[in-house]
């Protein structure tokens, strides 16, 4: 079977694997190497579901060809815990409950995290407007913005 | 064995806490598979292919090019589902909607299907079926669609299902009427009478997992489903039937869920994907996009509603009365007729009476959302209420005090209700800061309340209580938002051991008798009625175990905080025996320990909610910005109280996204003109404030712990309380949801010209 | 002797009627009854009705004994989202 092949980092491990030329980076995450945390909500990068960091910036995987990967370094939500010690975002969104289905978790954490690298002290303004682009059914938000607001003064102080 | 359902006053200490769900780490760390997150071995991808017309005679469908196609292994039409309904008309329907029959009936109508190696060659494959369609004439529009002119969406089902003496319109169906007193003796006792005529578009339930299942179908006649669904044994009934498999020989597995909201608990996808399975001889993984999700799952009813109510100077309603006309795509459905059951229901009313029908149009088959039809007719019935208000010159939170519904009253769609909320969260709403807070230029204020039944039905659940004292629940009610740590909770509170100790799981319809689908709000309500009863089950097991180990009478043992203890002449010694204790003990005392319980959990407590609303509007753009946001509605009991709050805000975050932004747009084609996120525009985190929940605790009676469901009641308000709010700050009164920015300013324009 | 109140649709299917009296011990025997005087009820029972005892909404239990001098009110046997 003809492909193409790329070499790739994620979450720290070095990882090669075919692809076809309009298979996109999430297709291959879910499909080729079984990283199903980030999810297809709308393949159009209109809801953040499938968001992931790539060599340091947020992006959809739906929009991005597993070819682009070439050389990258990706971050995705299997890796945001370090080892069996979750990441403060992830605790906190527990703690408040900011999952309802949690179908939409993986996309807003990572979208969360890339926002408190940008942004270690954000206005709750700041963080509406930086989690806007991630689409979220059940909860109306209210508690995944004070599920951030509290990881951001949790990981200030640490 | 039998138990007590009535309602107990308990002093909890595991109910009412806050834990963190058991399956928050799943979802927290990528873990959870959800519907498109499985596989099974040697599985094909499934494709959909789909009418582009909103009307079409299918005359011929060649399938030859597709199936010489190399890593094709089956291709389906409905000639591969044989009717097998037996004249049932609502099975029909299902069968017809998952796969046209000779009829596409609107843009996005199932017509075909593959199932091919890879998602590269299924696509190529449905790009190889010629399907020869007849474009027929078609009607979107539900104004236009009972028009006399109107082209019949399918002739068997319209006007002739209703007494034809009544000369409906054309494409009416399910014609019902509730209500009680004599409805124009009281419009004659009216002081003060508003009238109004009122219309919402269709949107979408808008749960970002799209459909997905993995089908498997095996020559012996067995088969395994993997979906998503709010009901898997629904699932498997309808799949069953619908493909002529035993009920028992296919086994259905609810997988995490994305969201429903009503949207899963019909199915779509699933019976082309077992069908494509058994013809290919593999299993078929056949998942939604987007697109798809849009054009033939879900929607609500677009609707067209006209209100009347009169009352006398004092504030007193005399008389309401209401017509609805709820769209329900190309399929006969009941949505009118929720309409029509609690459009009034709010209210304490002499004479009332409400007349619904649906009306067929080429969209897709109307599904349920969340609280089905109640939030359209409260959008109608609440708008003039406030109008009313206006006209006599009192608050209009105030009207709605005076004439709020209470214990002993007799209901608008009939029944005289028990103990309710609408009194209470009405009061609360009056005394709540934030009605008293001041309002700026462009801004408006609104307050609407809302009615929702709340289900009960069948449900079965099983509790093991493993060898080191550790309990499993399980349950066959889908968790769709935290369902298992309120199951958890209730299971623990009875037993009287700490949360940690029960871990609650939802089983497959392999392993539990039948359990209804999760809808209605009836998950946590019927499942922990179920669970105090299998632990009490449980209970006496131990009791029995205990007795044993200390060789005494079952009746001298009772049991409290979690322990065995004896009591009565001569035990006094006896050590208290733990949970663990028995349950390591239980391979010499009589096997394994278990609880079971099947019921049927009627007596839902009926659900109120009273929400305040405040909008900005910007006049040069017509754009609105929902300042602050406050619910308050009745819980019964609040199990895990975050997991309650979670309910009110999302369900009002639902209703505002409905108010003003979501509307499904068809072009003069029949075709939908926005089957995406970016056009069908759902709230965003930056277009909503904080919601502010107060939870009220009025026991449901007949529920051991009082608890109502509350899932659903908080969309009934929204679009209601937005476009009051809207309408008090544009001094215009809206009449025509979502308030998109076109028709506010339109509102404005024609304020500033009469 | 029960006093049974019907909702605006099925009450246009038994005769126009809005209560009936009937003979019955429990639900299953108020709807097989009501069926049988009024045959136009029949489509409403197989489509699901649901039966009020003083405000309380049975939906499933045909065994539920219907107690005297209560109300009793027969809805659409209705679902949720």
């Amino acid at each position: 079977m003809s492909g193409i092949a790329v070499s790739t980092t994620i979450n720290g491990d070095a990882v090669e694997f075919l692809c076809q030329a309009e298979e996109t980076l999430l297709d291959v995450l879910r499909d080729r190497l079984g990283l199903t945390g980030a999810k297809e909500g709308c393949g159009t990068g209109d809801c953040g579901a499938c968001s992931v960091i790539v060599d340091g910036r947020l992006v959809c995987a739906c929009l991005v060809l597993g070819a682009e990967a070439e050389g990258s370094s990706i971050e995705t939500i299997e890796g945001m815990a370090d080892g069996d010690k979750l990441h403060p975002l992830q605790e906190k969104f527990l703690e408040h409950a900011a999952l309802q289905c949690g179908v939409c978790t993986p996309g807003f954490l990572m979208a969360a995290k890339d926002l408190l690298t940008r942004n270690p002290d954000p206005t709750e303004e700041e963080i509406r407007f930086g989690l806007a682009g991630n689409l979220c059914r059940c909860t109306g938000y209210d508690k995944i913005v004070r599920a951030v607001q509290d990881a951001a003064r949790v990981m200030k102080g640490a | 064995m039998a138990h007590d359902a009535s309602y107990s006053a308990h002093d909890f200490k595991s109910v009412g806490t806050r834990p963190v769900r058991p399956d928050g780490i799943d979802k927290v760390t990528g873990r959870a598979r959800y519907g498109a997150d499985f596989n099974m071995p040697g599985q094909l991808v499934g494709r959909i292919l789909r009418s582009p017309h909103a009307h079409a005679r299918i005359r011929k469908i060649d399938t030859s090019k597709a199936e010489k196609l190399k890593g094709v292994k089956a291709v389906l039409t409905a000639a591969d589902l044989p009717d097998l309904t037996d004249g049932d008309v609502a099975f029909h329907d299902i069968l017809d909607n998952c796969m046209a029959r000779g009829r596409a009936l609107y843009d996005g109508h199932a017509v075909a299907a593959v199932a091919a190696i890879d998602a590269r060659t299924a696509r190529e494959a449905l790009k190889l079926i010629a399907v020869d369609y007849e474009v027929l004439p078609h009607v979107t529009e539900i104004d236009e669609a009972i028009k006399s002119s109107a082209h019949v969406v399918r002739e068997h089902v319209s006007t002739g299902s209703v007494d034809p003496e009544l000369n409906m319109p054309p494409n009416t169906t399910k014609r019902s009427e509730f209500g009680h007193g004599d409805i124009e003796a009281g419009f004659r006792k009216a002081e003060v009478v508003v009238e109004g005529s009122y219309r919402t578009e269709q949107a979408h339930q808008g749960y970002i997992e799209p459909h997905a299942c993995v089908a498997s179908v095996n020559s012996d006649g067995t088969g395994e489903l993997w979906v998503c669904t709010q009901g898997h044994f629904a699932f498997r009934h309808f799949c069953a039937r619908l493909l002529g498999m035993d009920v028992s020989k296919l086994r259905v597995t609810s997988s995490e869920i994305g969201g429903g909201f009503g949207g899963k608990t019909h199915v779509w996808i699933e019976p082309v994907a077992l069908a494509l399975s058994r013809k290919a001889g593999r299993p078929v993984k056949l998942v939604m996009s987007r697109e798809e999700v849009f054009r033939a799952s879900g929607p609500t009813s677009a609707t067209s509603i006209d209100v009347k109510i009169g009352a006398t100077k004092d504030g007193r309603i005399t008389a309401a009365s209401a017509t609805l006309r709820f769209s329900c795509g190309p399929y006969a459905g009941s949505w009118a007729e929720l309409g029509a059951m609690t459009a009034f229901a709010c209210y304490d009313l002499e004479n009332v009476r409400t007349v619904g029908f649906d009306v067929l149009v080429n969209r897709p088959k109307t599904a349920a959302y969340r609280a089905p039809s109640a939030p359209m007719a409260a959008f109608a019935v609440e708008s003039a209420i406030d109008d009313l208000a206006r006209k006599i010159g009192i608050d209009a939170l105030e009207l709605r005090i005076r004439n709020a519904a209470k214990e002993g009253t007799k209901s608008s769609y009939g029944p005289v209700y028990g103990p309710i909320g609408i009194g209470p969260t009405l009061e609360a709403a009056k005394n709540h800061p934030h009605m008293k807070a001041p309002l700026g230029k462009n801004q408006g204020r609104g307050v609407a309340c809302g009615f929702w039944f709340n289900f009960g039905g069948q449900t079965c659940t099983d509790l093991n209580i493993g060898a080191d004292g550790t309990v499993t629940l399980a349950v066959g009610t889908v968790d769709v938002g935290g369902s298992r740590a309120s199951l958890s909770l209730v299971a623990v509170e009875e037993l009287g051991i700490p949360y940690g100790q029960v871990k609650t799981v939802v089983a497959d319809t392999g392993t539990l008798g039948y359990n209804d689908t999760t809808e209605g709000s009836r998950g946590t309500f019927s499942s922990s009625m179920a669970a105090i009863f299998a632990v009490r089950n449980a209970i006496q097991v131990l009791r029995e175990r205990a007795a044993k180990m200390w060789d005494i009478p079952v009746d001298d043992v009772v049991w409290e905080d979690g322990h065995a203890k004896a009591r009565g002449k001569g035990h006094g010694n006896l050590p208290r025996l733990s949970l663990k204790q028995i349950a390591e003990a239980a391979v010499n005392t009589g096997g394994p320990i278990a609880g079971h319980s099947e019921i049927v959990a009627d007596g839902a407590g009926v659900s109120f909610t009273t929400h305040i609303c405040d909008i900005e509007i910007d006049p040069e753009t017509g754009g609105t910005k929902v300042l602050r946001y406050t619910v308050i509605q009745d819980a019964g009991k609040a199990v895990h109280p975050t997991y309650v709050e979670g309910q009110y805000q999302g369900a009002a975050a639902q209703g505002i996204g409905w108010a003003l932004n979501e509307e499904y747009v068809y072009g003069k084609d029949g075709r939908l003109q926005n089957p995406g996120f970016l056009d069908y525009r759902i709230p965003v985190c930056s277009d909503l404030p904080m919601i502010d929940t107060e939870i009220l605790e009025i026991p449901n009676p007949n529920h051991p712990y009082g608890i109502r469901g509350v899932g659903e009641t908080s969309i009934v308000p929204p679009l209601a309380a937005v476009a009051n709010a809207v309408s008090n700050a544009v001094g215009v009164r809206m009449t025509h949801i979502p308030m998109s920015p076109p028709r506010i300013l339109a509102a404005l324009a024609a304020e500033r010209v009469g | 002797m029960v006093e049974v109140k019907l909702w605006g649709s099925l009450g246009a299917s038994a005769g126009g009627t809005d209560k009936v009296d009937i003979e019955a011990k429990t639900i299953g025997e108020l709807l097989r009854k009501l069926a049988e005087r009024y045959p136009g009820v029949q489509p409403h029972v197989t489509q699901g009705i649901a039966v009020s005892i003083n405000g309380v909404v049975y939906r499933d239990d045909w065994s539920k004994e219907l107690p005297e001098d209560t109300e009793i009110f027969l809805l659409p046997r209705l679902a949720g989202g």
